[in-house]
């Protein structure tokens, strides 16, 4: 590493950094600040734009609106969490196994990541139509229920298709993760006669703490950014039982045309994020950043 | 623990010797739970793939009174012929530069910093260049949306396949900069020290030993920005609003919205705009697997 920085010193090689940092500012950086501007300001999001004081943040924090989204956003969060981290856990265990029809699974099973959430959440919207699809085709009533149209099923079933679309991804994670304990340690609880239900949860466990918060880390962090699965799936239906906070900021900006308080929303939403990071970090122990250094490293 | 560790590492030259294709002793066959969950996991994905598939073949006119888990009878291609006439040619070419047009400049601007970010990362400059996108890691995209709709406005990009583009490019970098630089680093020094006393320049090494070096991570990072750009949906659907800017993701949104009611036309949008990435898929898994964990876990 030293060697580096000082060979480096003649040749200045800071300038083959600028066109990342020119489209990162101009693209991500700048909008970052903006939002936080425009969420003081009052605009159509055609017309000019004018300054409006705390107007649009006193009207989202007035409305009830705000708690709702917040409230739809954790329990999103909160539950597709607990569904998708023991499933992702116990299938990362048993594809870390070389046999070869686990590796013929594991093909199978990543194909959700390779489809776009418009394209599942239109598969499911079919499939689970109460009058055209399966449960009605195969005359099962417990499918053939009104999933979009009852608040608690939509829920459940934005939590099915968010798990359904990223279990794959968190078991590819702990796949690696268990792949990298150490064989011995397994060998030296066998010889100890520890047993496979032991084993798990003496060694494996223990060894993928890192591996669990990163993952967790993904899943709350990300869960904030679940849009387009929602708003294809549900557009944040019925009413607005599954209207989550990025579902509530576009439907005040772009479709009532109240950019100010979807900015205020937007804003809140980066709130959330950064206080979400920084409490996993500090269950953590280190960030988020350091994990994924510690990962690919 | 530490203290069973080293008579354990005597062991392995044991390990050696076991034929290829004996089962590995670490993972016995007793894991049931692992076994019921992994079959039941299967069916659990492959019933939403296989009916969208079936029903792509199967003709309108009978499709309510067949069992939806058959396959059809008579399997017909009006689906598919419905949803290549109603523009899909169009917006494949438009997913395909959009996503070109993206990933190749991500990558490339991303590969110079992280290689910057190596070479001279002891500089205020690149040390805070870095941190600036270790944080950008935590940016939701979303919540930039409405002033990056407003920079597209005042562009005069509006309703523009570069308008996707722009900032997908933005929003590729700080990922691909922390993976590429994670394998540059790797790249040992002393090959950096020989040539720079042959006299090649920085961006001499960057073209002719960090890249040749580190092309494993340079492919994994284009494949993951690949998907996520292709599959992209918020940025085409804030930013273009002409039915000859949509891109695949939006198309298919579009596409459901006008033809409810035929689930299997539906069902062949859905089969056709994701063939592209399933023929990628089987071409190069490997490639695509440890593209999505990128950075993650290897």
């Amino acid at each position: 590493m030293s060697t580096v920085a000082t060979s480096s010193r003649r040749g200045s090689v800071g300038w083959l950094a600028v066109p990342a940092l020119v489209f990162f500012i101009g693209f991500a950086v700048i909008p970052l600040v903006g939002v936080l501007l425009l969420s003081f300001t009052s605009w159509d999001g055609l017309g000019t734009i004018r300054p409006a004081g705390l107007a649009s943040w006193r009207m989202v924090l007035n409305d009830p609106g705000l708690p709702h989204a917040l409230w739809v956003t954790f329990l999103v969060m909160a539950l597709s969490w607990l569904f998708q981290t023991p499933i992702s856990l116990l299938l990362g265990v048993f594809l870390a196994g070389h046999q070869r029809y686990r590796a013929m699974l594991a093909v199978l099973y990543f194909v959700p990541l390779l489809l776009s959430s418009a394209a599942i959440a239109i598969t499911y919207r079919a499939l689970l139509d109460p009058n055209f699809g399966l449960g009605a085709g195969l005359k099962i009533s417990l499918l053939s229920q009104d999933w979009l149209g009852r608040p608690g099923l939509a829920l459940g079933l934005v939590v099915f298709v968010v798990s359904w679309q990223f279990i794959p991804f968190h078991s590819l994670i702990y796949q690696g993760g268990v792949r990298q304990i150490p064989r011995s340690m397994f060998e030296a609880a066998e010889l100890d006669g520890a047993g496979r239900v032991r084993q798990f949860f003496n060694i494996t466990l223990p060894q993928l703490k890192y591996t669990i918060i990163t993952s967790s880390t993904l899943m709350v962090v990300g869960s904030l950014t679940f849009f387009d699965l929602i708003f294809v799936l549900t557009s944040g239906g019925p009413g607005d039982a599954t209207r989550v906070l990025a579902l509530d900021m576009y439907k005040r900006g772009f479709q009532a045309n109240l950019m100010g308080p979807a900015s205020a929303i937007a804003v809140v939403l980066v709130l959330v994020g950064l206080a979400l990071a920084l409490l996993l970090r500090r269950l953590g122990g280190r960030d988020p950043s350091a994990s994924q250094l510690e990962g690919a490293a | 623990m530490a203290t069973t560790l080293p008579p354990q590492r005597g062991r392995h030259p044991v390990d050696a010797t076991r034929h290829p294709g004996d089962p590995p002793r670490r993972v016995p066959r007793r894991n049931w739970l692992g076994g019921m969950a992994g079959w039941l996991w299967l069916a659990v994905i492959i019933i939403p793939i296989y009916w969208i598939v079936i029903t792509s073949f199967k003709a309108q006119s009978n499709y309510y009174a067949s069992n939806p888990l058959m396959p059809p009878d008579s399997p017909t291609l009006d689906n598919y012929r419905l949803v290549i006439r109603s523009d899909f040619v169009q917006y494949f070419v438009n997913s395909l530069l959009v996503t070109v047009g993206a990933v190749v400049p991500a990558v490339a601007v991303s590969f110079m910093a992280a290689y910057a970010i190596v070479r001279g990362g002891r500089g205020w400059f690149l040390r805070s260049v870095n941190y600036l996108f270790l944080m950008g890691l935590a940016i939701p995209l979303q919540a930039t949306i409405i002033p990056v709709y407003l920079i597209i406005i005042r562009l005069h990009l509006y309703d523009s396949l570069l308008a996707i583009i722009l900032p997908s490019i933005a929003f590729a970098i700080p990922l691909s900069v922390l993976v590429l630089s994670n394998f540059i680093r790797d790249v040992p020094k002393e090959l950096f020290e020989s040539m720079r006393l042959e006299g090649v320049s920085e961006p001499g090494m960057l073209w002719r030993l960090a890249l040749p070096l580190t092309r494993p991570a340079v492919m994994t990072v284009t494949v993951y920005n690949a998907l996520v750009i292709w599959n992209g949906f918020l940025l085409p659907l804030i930013l273009t609003q002409s039915p000859d800017k949509r891109t695949f993701p939006l198309a298919l949104w579009t596409f459901q919205g006008q033809y409810s009611v035929n689930v299997p036309a539906i069902a062949a949008s859905v089969v056709l705009t994701t063939l592209p990435i399933l023929a990628l898929y089987v071409v190069g898994r490997r490639q695509i697997l440890s593209g999505l964990t990128a950075g993650f876990s290897r």
